[in-house]
């Protein structure tokens, strides 16, 4: 008696898990069976959840409709690049913040935490000014160029992951003759792996996802990423579900293999300005 | 020992001078990429630039003009309705999951890959799901609610629940606020419960005694990155209606007119004004926040 009545808010909870996930996985089942619907399925009550036959040619159409692997192309060249440039700037930055003494340090910390809060709408009017009068407008260089120079909240994780490595290890160089751009490249940036690897996955999901910065600054259909392709083609294709849906299901699976095997250290980094920041 | 520290001295000078070098691209980028554009809107916020043609200075007539212009109002209404909707909601599921994950339970890490996959999902895609989803005709929500005898409504394509059908799709992307409440919930250390028990306390009194008031902290992080991202809503409603905010404007949010203003019409000196009158609503309901904070956030180990 004593253990039924235990189990049975166990037993709501995974009711209550089990309902409530399959409404969240429901968008991606209704998304995979969409793409692989012939026309005539689309518009039928009840709703066809297998459709029959498994109509392949859409993701053939999805891809040849758009020039995707060009606006894949773009995509990756953008997101690499600028990852690239997380990587250079934001652990320099971060070890000075976190291991070097120098005055004003503490002010650029501060400036740096401020600056996160700073709503990115406020200031890309202005932004764009900049890049027009640098006359890069229309071109990758305003979603890449920005990134080497560095991103307030990389730059706050890096100093925190920097600060709680022993001093010691730095010591053991020095007096080891090591030059200090030696002890940052041989012995604390390979120590802080796992935070270099959360920056760099956060910022090519970023790039990947990024729809408003490609929005603004290219113009050229020739150098569309993903996301404004799969715009255009659903403001050009509105009524073609199936094709949209295999468009759709390609855009984003990427993105969701990749997370599978990195999924430690990206959790890792979300919880880390919540908890412990 | 003098010579010591002499010896001292001139190490940190030259580990200062690495520390500048180190620091030198962020300090350049945070005056080019943040300062200038900062105050550089301030600035443009009092003139009628356009990139194209001659700027000049108009003193206070952008913003003269966007106080009486209707969209300017319909944008901070939606924009301030949607916000005082989408936050609440989107703090109570997503600890109620939490609460849910953080229960002895098997199969934790599934259920949690399965609520945290939504944002993944890039936010062109997640549009066009959901408009086939909430299809007024032949969606799939409309035919559920058939099923139960409920007459579903027009969704997007309603002003009425035009609205309500973009926090629906905004809360299949909690997941991140989920994960960092779970985290929360997880730092909770256990000798609160074990005292409550021995007090005598069950578990509803524990979640509303200490749970809750141990995740506070957490709720307010969760809260204010909420309301900066939901005054800024601009992304999906943008996907959904290429801008233009229909139906009846009530997908126009503030942010939206204000990416038109700047780069359809190129007003950018008026989109500049929307930008700085945005900050300064941000920055004071934060502030608001900030200073109700303190009558209902606690924090572990403090008394």
């Amino acid at each position: 008696m004593k253990k039924s009545l235990a189990s049975l808010p166990t037993l709501f909870t995974y009711v209550l898990l089990a309902v409530s996930g399959f409404l969240f996985l429901l968008p991606f089942l209704w998304m995979v069976s969409t793409s692989l619907k012939p026309s005539t399925q689309l518009f039928v009550y009840p709703p066809v959840w297998i459709p029959k036959p498994l109509e392949w040619v859409n993701y053939y159409n999805a891809v040849t409709s758009i020039p995707f692997f060009l606006y894949l192309k773009n995509t990756l060249v953008v997101a690499s690049c600028a990852t690239l440039g997380i990587i250079l700037s934001c652990p320099l930055v971060g070890y000075s913040l976190a291991r070097l003494h120098w005055r004003g340090r503490d002010t650029l910390f501060i400036i740096t935490l401020a600056v996160m809060m700073v709503p990115g709408q406020v200031t890309m009017v202005s932004l764009f000014i900049v890049f027009s009068k640098l006359n890069l407008v229309g071109t990758f260089y305003p979603l890449i160029l920005p990134a080497f120079f560095g991103a307030p909240f990389y730059i706050f994780l890096m100093r925190q992951f920097f600060k709680q490595l022993p001093k010691s290890l730095e010591d053991a160089a020095r007096i080891d003759g090591c030059s200090e751009f030696g002890i940052y490249m041989r012995v604390m940036l390979p120590l802080c792996q796992p935070a270099l690897l959360t920056i760099a996955l956060f910022q090519f999901m970023h790039s990947w996802n990024d729809f408003v910065g490609p929005l603004i600054y290219l113009s050229d259909e020739k150098l569309y990423t993903l996301q404004l392709g799969l715009q255009q083609f659903k403001q050009a294709y509105n009524t073609e579900w199936s094709q949209l849906m295999a468009a759709s299901v390609l855009v984003a699976v990427p993105i969701i293999i990749f997370y599978f095997f990195v999924q430690r250290s990206f959790i890792q980094g979300i919880t880390f300005g919540g908890v412990k920041g | 020992m003098a010579q010591l520290s002499t010896i001292r001295s001139r190490i940190e000078r030259k580990r200062a001078k690495f520390a500048y070098l180190f620091a030198a691209p962020w300090i350049v980028g945070l005056l080019v990429f943040y300062a200038y554009p900062l105050f550089g809107s301030i600035y443009y916020s009092f003139t009628n630039y356009s990139v194209i043609g001659k700027t000049s200075w108009t003193g206070l007539q952008n913003y003269i003009d966007l106080f009486r212009d209707h969209l300017f109002w319909t944008g901070i209404k939606n924009t301030l309705i949607y916000a005082a909707l989408e936050v609440p909601l989107s703090v109570i599921v997503g600890v109620l999951l939490a609460l849910l994950l953080n229960m002895r339970i098997k199969g934790r890490g599934m259920f949690r890959t399965v609520f945290f996959l939504p944002t993944l999902v890039p936010v062109v895609a997640t549009s066009i799901v959901w408009e086939w989803l909430l299809n007024p005709q032949f969606g799939l929500v409309n035919a559920a609610l058939n099923e139960i005898g409920i007459k579903g409504p027009g969704w997007l394509g309603d002003p009425l629940w035009s609205k309500p059908s973009l926090i629906l799709m905004s809360l299949w992307g909690i997941g991140n606020a989920m994960i960092i409440y779970l985290a929360g919930l997880q730092d909770i250390s256990k000798d609160y419960y074990e005292a409550a028990e021995i007090d005598g306390a069950n578990s509803l009194k524990k979640a509303w005694h200490i749970t809750l008031p141990l995740l506070t902290p957490v709720i307010f992080f969760n809260m204010v990155m909420g309301i900066i991202n939901a005054l800024q809503v601009f992304t999906l409603p943008y996907a959904i209606t290429y801008g233009t905010g229909k139906p009846a404007d009530s997908l126009l949010f503030y942010s939206m007119y204000l990416y038109n203003n700047a780069f359809l019409y190129m007003k950018m000196g008026y989109a500049s004004a929307m930008a700085w009158i945005m900050f300064i609503i941000i920055i004071s309901v934060t502030l608001l926040i900030f200073r109700s904070s303190s009558r209902w956030v606690y924090y572990q180990g403090d008394d």
